[in-house]
Parts: structure tokens; sequence; C-alpha cells
């Protein structure tokens, strides 16, 4: 299978204004401390980690929102790494995200419907209102949600809402950063199934972000694990479960609270 | 005998619909009960009630608040503010938002012990620098200057605990004390607050989503939906065999690595109609 993302020795640092001092510039703090891994088409990828991992940061310079500080990333063969706005836009469409609170990703004044098409008409799509009720059958949400205000929904119906935006642009790659870990367990479990299901139908490659390795488990079929910045696992998911190598792996399973009070969790 | 006893605790927003339906329960003291439910379904409300802060827009519509054999809601409220001053604590669920930024964690350990249990502030002082080594900080006398900002979202939750045993309540509520937290520092926090119970012997009201943190820190809990309990159980009978068709369902709902297929399944719709039916049959039958 070839690869979608190829990402090759990734660096990001930003400046840490909380140590700039009052002239001068302020130092650099390392996120991303060289990163090198592939996302072939059609994989899902889980990345967790703990906060302060890196992990959000590694998502947004996958979808470009930041820019990298050193190596490179390649997209379906083009080097985005450091590729100017007006020449990324165009393959903006091709990389969506969803993010993690659908309240604050939302435009409060804004219809559901409009909240889809909007960044269809931005890519100049035509026959939008089709492809808005296409987008809002995929998610599982009645076509009369396009007349309705986020707040109007639940957090549940606002992801799928996020879902629906991202996937109306028929892109190659989805980033989801946490978006289930506000959500209750039934509708987290509703969200994951939807996003197996459109996974599956619409061809789409993911990277799913998570700091909950129960749900990695049950939706990526490979996982890399992040610590402080640098990759310390990267493998199929089955075997990192089942013979989990770095020590912050074993310490993250370890530590998940699982329904059982038989568990011994010392 | 129980420390805390709820009966037939109705609350309702103001002119609007019910929010707690004759809810019931018992901790014993020195027990964890689990109060487990999706979002809206009243947990914290419970919480809120039995602390005496519930907002200004619902009101409490009938039953008992029991608290070492006083009812609460039949005391005149200034006497009703002591007496769960001096019993009860919280631990809550936003660290950040808890603590006044603007001030110096010392002093908003001490202030509670000073202004409302008149303790002298040197002995208040001490028991603050007590209580932070006993919840783990290291140089608990520098953290005590510093600035909640300058802590990290553990450290700021060890605070919380900290200020919430510091006058040694016999009942604490925790209300989703480790949502905001990593699973690693989730582990130790809710070490930290079992290990504190039983050694000070507090009953805890312990408030979550997650049936998995239940069964880690409580002895029994309540599964609510729509303000009503549905199953009042002990945490061995409950994970064992959960009764009610809901909370088997929020069971299996609930992420399990090592099951995975087994877990993660919304609950049907079919649970959730006969659920809601049985609450519309007991609003119809009691007193809402």
């Amino acid at each position: 299978m070839a690869d979608l993302y190829t990402i090759t020795d990734l660096r990001l640092s930003l400046a840490d204004m909380t140590r700039k001092p009052l002239l001068g510039a302020a130092p650099r703090l390392e996120i991303l401390k060289g990163l090198d891994f592939t996302i072939p088409k059609g994989a899902v990828v889980g990345i967790v980690g703990g906060s302060g991992s890196g992990k959000s940061t590694l998502g947004r310079a996958l979808v470009r929102l930041l820019e990298p500080s050193g190596g490179s990333i390649r997209f379906d063969g083009t080097d985005i790494t450091h590729l100017p706005e007006a020449e990324l836009r165009p393959l903006r469409r091709r990389f969506q995200m969803i993010f993690q609170d659908p309240m604050s990703s939302l435009n409060p004044r804004h219809r559901v419907g409009r909240i889809i098409a909007e960044p269809m008409r931005l890519h100049g799509f035509d026959g939008v209102d089709a492809r808005v009720a296409r987008a809002l059958d995929h998610v599982g949400l009645p076509q009369g949600f396009a007349g309705r205000y986020p707040h109007e929904l639940s957090g549940g119906q606002r992801q799928r809402v996020g879902i629906a935006r991202a996937i109306a642009l028929a892109p190659d790659f989805i980033l989801a950063d946490e978006i289930v870990s506000g959500l209750d367990v039934s509708s987290q479990a509703q969200v994951l199934n939807l996003l197996e299901q459109l996974v599956a139908d619409l061809g789409l490659t993911l990277a799913f972000i998570s700091h909950d390795l129960s749900v990695i488990r049950r939706l990526c079929q490979r996982t890399i694990v992040l610590y402080q910045g640098a990759i310390v696992e990267d493998r199929a998911t089955a075997d990192l479960f089942s013979d989990p190598k770095a020590a912050y792996t074993r310490e993250l399973l370890e530590a998940i609270p699982l329904p059982d009070p038989d568990q011994v969790w010392a | 005998m129980s420390f805390l006893s709820i009966r037939e605790l109705s609350v309702r927003l103001k002119g609007g619909p019910p929010l707690l339906r004759r809810v019931s329960l018992d901790v014993a003291a020195g027990e964890v009960r689990g109060l487990v439910g999706e979002s809206g379904a009243g947990k914290s409300m419970i919480g809120k009630a039995v602390l005496g802060i519930l907002p200004g827009s619902v009101e409490v519509t009938g039953g008992e608040i029991r608290l070492d054999g006083v009812d609460l809601l039949a005391l005149p409220p200034a006497e009703r503010r002591r007496r769960i001053g001096a019993t009860a604590a919280l631990i809550p669920q936003d660290p950040l938002t808890a603590l006044n930024p603007s001030r110096r964690i010392g002093g908003q350990i001490t202030d509670r012990l000073v202004d409302i249990l008149g303790w002298e502030r040197g002995r208040a002082e001490a028991r603050a620098r007590e209580l932070l080594a006993e919840v783990q900080i290291p140089e608990p006398e520098r953290v005590l200057r510093n600035y909640p900002h300058e802590l990290s979202g553990g450290m700021r939750q060890r605070i919380l605990i900290a200020s919430a045993f510091a006058a040694e309540p016999k009942l604490i509520v925790a209300d989703e004390p480790t949502t905001a937290l990593d699973v690693t520092v989730q582990k130790q926090i809710l070490k930290l607050i079992a290990g504190m119970q039983a050694r000070h012997g507090t009953a805890l009201l312990f408030v979550t989503h997650d049936l998995g943190v239940v069964s880690k820190v409580c002895q029994s809990l309540s599964v609510l939906y729509a303000g009503m309990v549905v199953e009042d159980a002990r945490v061995r009978d409950f994970f064992a065999a959960p009764k009610h068709a809901y909370s088997a369902a929020l069971l299996a709902a609930t992420p399990k690595y090592t099951d995975p297929m087994a877990s993660l399944t919304p609950v049907p719709d079919a649970v959730i109609e006969a659920v809601r039916a049985e609450v519309a049959a007991a609003d119809r039958g009691g007193h809402g």
C-alpha cells in the first residue's frame, strides 16, 4: 500500500513566552523531537500520549495548522513542510480535522446546514445543498438538523456535525483530535462506530489522537505512543496491547481503570 | 447507621421539569458510594443538594437529607450552612477554576479553617503544611507560597484534596475529581483519595461517569437516569451482574481494552425507551 504521509525527522519548537527576557528572543521549547513514521493510504492510526506529550502538536503539524521547524512532511508525494498558505489552500480540502470540543469549533450563530456548507463553498464545490444532505445522512442525522443551531444539539450530535463537515469535502485524510473525550460512554461508542463505518465506506485514512488507550484498541490497527515529544513505540495495536515494549506504554496501560473490581491496580 | 441518608429527594427547575425524582440513598460512615450516570442524569445535583449549594434556579420539592441524623432541609438556612460547613466538604472537578488565580495557595487552604471554623491562624498554617505533606506534595513550604498557575493539574488537584480534608469532615463529595486529568495522573489521584478516605474514616460520595473508576474506589453505587435511581448496589454485585437493563447497557458501553469487541456498545434505543417509560410511570405515580 502506498503511503499517504511520510514523516521524516519531524521537529517543531515554539517560543517559550513564560521564559522570555524583557529584551531579546524567547528561548525555544522543543515540542516534537525528530519523529519518523508513515501513514499508509486507508490506515487507521492511533496516536496516544499523556498531556504535554506533543500529540496535538503533531496532529496540527500533519494538517499544517502549525509549521514544522525541521524535518519534512510529505503528503501524497508533495512536500508540505514549509508550503506557503496560497499553495496549501488547494491541498487543504484533502486533509481535514475534527476537533475535540464541538461546541467551540462550530459557529454558534450559524445553523448546522451552513456550518457544513461553508467549507465546500470556499473550495468551490457545486451542488452544495445536495452534498450537505448527503453528509448529514452519512453521519446519521435527520435532514431537519440542517436548520438547527449547535446549542440545540447534544454533545454526540454536535460531534457528528463536526464529522459531517469534514467528510463533506471528500478528503483523503482525517485527523480526529480527542473527539470522544468529552462525551458520555454511550455517545462515545456511537461516534466510534460511526467513524469506523465511514472509514470503511469512504475509504478514508484516519489519524485518531487520544489519551485513552481503550478507545484506540477498538478503532485503530496501528498505534504510535508519544512521550515527551518522541515516539517510544509504533506497532500494530494488537501487539502493543499483548506485549507492550516501552515502559511508558506499560505505565499507560496499567493506569487504565477497567470496569472490573478484580483488576490488579497497584 | 448511615452517616448520610437521603430519602425521596425531589428537585426541579423552578417552574420547570423535575431534575431529581425521589432519590434515596445511604452512605455509611467511612463508606465510598459512587454516583454514576450520563451527563444530565442529576449525579452532580445530588452532591450539590447535600452541600447546600444548589443553584438559585432550582428548588427542592420534597424529601429529606439527613446528615448525622439531622434533616438538613428542616433547619433554618444559617444553621444548615453551619452544620454542613462543620461536617462536609467538596473536592471539585476542575482544579483550575476552583482555585483563586490571584491568591497564593496557603491562604486558600487556611481561609476556611480561620473564617468558618474559627481556628487560630498559626494552627491553620501548621495544619496546611501537614496536609500538603500528607497529599505527597514535595516542598510544601514553597508550594504554600505558589500561585495556582505555577502548579500542574495533578498538583492543583492534590491541593484541593488537602483542602477538603483540612477540617476533618465526616463526609466529602468528590465531583468528577479526575475527569480533567491524564490516566497516569488519575491513578495517582484516585489512590490518594482512597488512601486519605480510609485513613481518616471519611464517608465519600463519589460523582463520576466512569464505571472503571467506580470499580476501583467505591464499595457501593447508585446508577441514575433522568434524576431517578435505577439501581442501588454493592460494587462487587453490580460488576458481577447488573440488575437494571439500563445499568447493564451502561456497563457494556464502557471501554474495556481487554475485551474490545464486547465493550463500547452504544446503549440500545429499546433500553432508553424502557427506562424513559419507567421515569414517566414514576412521575404519574408519585409527586414528581
